[in-house]
């Protein structure tokens, strides 16, 4: 029963690590720009949702109401004013670009926040649940997270396969000189696809910073599991996202489960297993 | 008004990095006629046509679309003034369906008589695909979902770049014969076509390009073989 609720637990906790992945997935998919950044967005994410909780003494998961729009509108413009001007032909300015904004948002929210562990407190739900069978005990928190993950999965699902704006991002992403031809501007679409991204990156980085502590450090660490799961669930597929997500959930959970300080590990030996075995990943992109 | 020309190309320079591929062009094109321009590979014709369609940077020179100048205006801009680009090799979206394709074409609504209904009656045999990925269909099919698609955005003016681009005979034959019913709705035509016979029976006007500066302009009918073959050979 112990294995069983390690393995429960670590499919919920793979919807967090799939949220990380999908925003990550977005924008690669729209204009092949790595976000080194990613991580430290989701910890500014978990920040101002500390800052919305502290001053305005509202609940933790009320504060996605304020700070997804805002985190949108960083996107949009960080895209607008700076990332667009690194896109090209060469992959190397935009990601020593994102990697100097991730070394300024790590020493930024340190100086604003110091080096101290924060965690964002909602109170009774955090240890509420809802029990399976006995001995098996599902947390409320880790279940709302999951949901959360399987929403926002299927809701770029949607936008990018039932929409005019997601299908200007295909477009693009296929041919950015041509989908000039068709009226879209691309620096707008591309600010779009990075505000949409820092949207999903917003519910990321609250969930998580309710869920553990959190200090201005810990991003990096939420891109590699990010990166990990894109990579086991295949570039290019949402739902599969998702998959590379759980499965890297279940491998730390069972890594942690056999020694607390396997944890980690088990995580990139899965990953590293799936590369070796199958580099497209589970769920690659069906190339017509 | 009407009889000013729906296009003015006025000394039209263009550079790729330092090297100048356009000299001084000069050309009209007048509401609802078709006007081919020929020439050897490396003349500047797809030059002149990106030129138009506004993805060349800062060409020199002046170019008027109904009376507005348009030559500094980026292509997203241009295609929402009513001009429209079949790119050379067709250049379909690849991971869109043949309808996603004319969908993303049409997303500027700009209003005129070309619907999805109305493109897959000009073209029946891409109606029969319409949900197939673009890239499933033989090179015709691409090349009217590319001409659709470019007629989804309702344009006055369409610019066609070899369109029989390694196609069967056949096939540009085929092709070649919806051209008038889109004329016919009020667009204006300049083609881009290494195929003469094909270019000379479509288009009232013929201009003949050479090495970037305009060798020879003048009505379908009235140039001689003799005369278009010296002006592509420069001799």
């Amino acid at each position: 029963m112990e294995w069983l609720n390690s393995i429960v637990y670590g499919v919920l906790l793979g919807g967090l690590y799939a949220m990380f992945a999908a925003g990550l997935s977005l924008i690669f998919g729209v204009m092949r720009l790595v976000n080194i950044a990613h991580g430290d967005l989701i910890v500014l994410a978990a920040y101002l949702a500390l800052v919305m909780t502290e001053a305005a003494g509202i609940h933790p998961l009320a504060s996605l109401v304020i700070v997804v729009p805002l985190m949108a509108a960083i996107g949009y413009l960080l895209q607008r004013v700076l990332l667009n001007r690194t896109l090209g032909d060469d992959l190397l300015p935009p990601l020593l670009v994102t990697f100097g904004i991730s070394v300024i948002i790590q020493n930024g929210l340190q100086e604003l926040f110091t080096a101290d562990s924060r965690k964002l407190q909602a109170g009774a739900i955090e240890v509420a649940s809802v029990r399976i069978v006995e001995g098996l005990s599902i947390g409320i928190l880790p279940m709302i997270q999951f949901a959360a993950a399987v929403a926002v999965i299927a809701f770029l699902q949607w936008v990018f396969y039932r929409t005019a704006i997601g299908r200007a991002f295909r477009a693009t992403s296929d041919d950015p000189v041509v989908a000039q031809l068709m009226g879209i501007n691309h620096r707008h679409v591309f600010a779009l696809a990075m505000a949409l991204s820092l949207a999903v990156v917003a519910v990321a980085g609250v969930l998580l910073a309710v869920r553990t502590n959190f200090d201005p450090s810990i991003g990096p660490a939420r891109l590699v599991f990010g990166f990990e799961a894109v990579i086991i669930g295949g570039l290019g597929s949402m739902w599969g996202t998702l998959a590379g997500g759980i499965v890297l959930g279940v491998a730390q959970a069972i890594g942690a489960q056999i020694d607390p300080g396997w944890q980690l590990l088990a995580g990139h030996l899965a990953f590293l297993l799936i590369l070796a075995l199958r580099p497209e990943g589970l769920f690659p992109k069906v190339q017509a | 008004m009407t009889d000013l020309p729906l296009l003015q190309i006025r000394a039209l320079d263009a550079y790729y990095g330092d090297f100048q591929a356009l000299f001084g062009v000069s050309l009209d094109v007048r509401a609802g006629e078709v006007l081919a321009v020929i020439g050897a590979n490396g003349a500047g014709k797809s030059t002149l046509l990106k030129s138009i369609a506004g993805l060349m940077r800062r060409p020199r020179g002046t170019i008027l679309f109904d009376h507005a100048p348009i030559g500094d205006l980026p292509a997203d801009q241009v295609v929402a003034r009513g001009i429209a680009l079949v790119p050379e090799g067709r250049r379909l979206f690849s991971s869109l369906s043949v309808e996603e394709n004319l969908l993303v074409g049409g997303q500027l609504g700009r209003p005129g008589p070309w619907t999805l209904a109305q493109v897959y009656e000009l073209f029946p045999a891409i109606a029969e695909r319409r949900h197939a990925p673009s890239t499933a269909l033989s090179g015709g099919e691409q090349q009217m979902v590319a001409i659709g698609r470019a007629l989804m955005s309702n344009p006055r003016l369409l610019l066609c770049d070899e369109l029989s681009l390694g196609l069967a005979p056949i096939i540009v034959r085929g092709i070649y014969a919806r051209l008038p019913r889109i004329v016919a709705e009020g667009t204006a035509l300049v083609i881009v076509e290494q195929d003469l016979v094909q270019a000379m029976n479509s288009a009232q006007r013929v201009v003949c390009l050479q090495e970037g500066h305009i060798a020879l302009e003048g009505a379908a009918g009235e140039l001689t073989r003799e005369r278009i073959m010296a002006a592509y050979l420069g001799a």
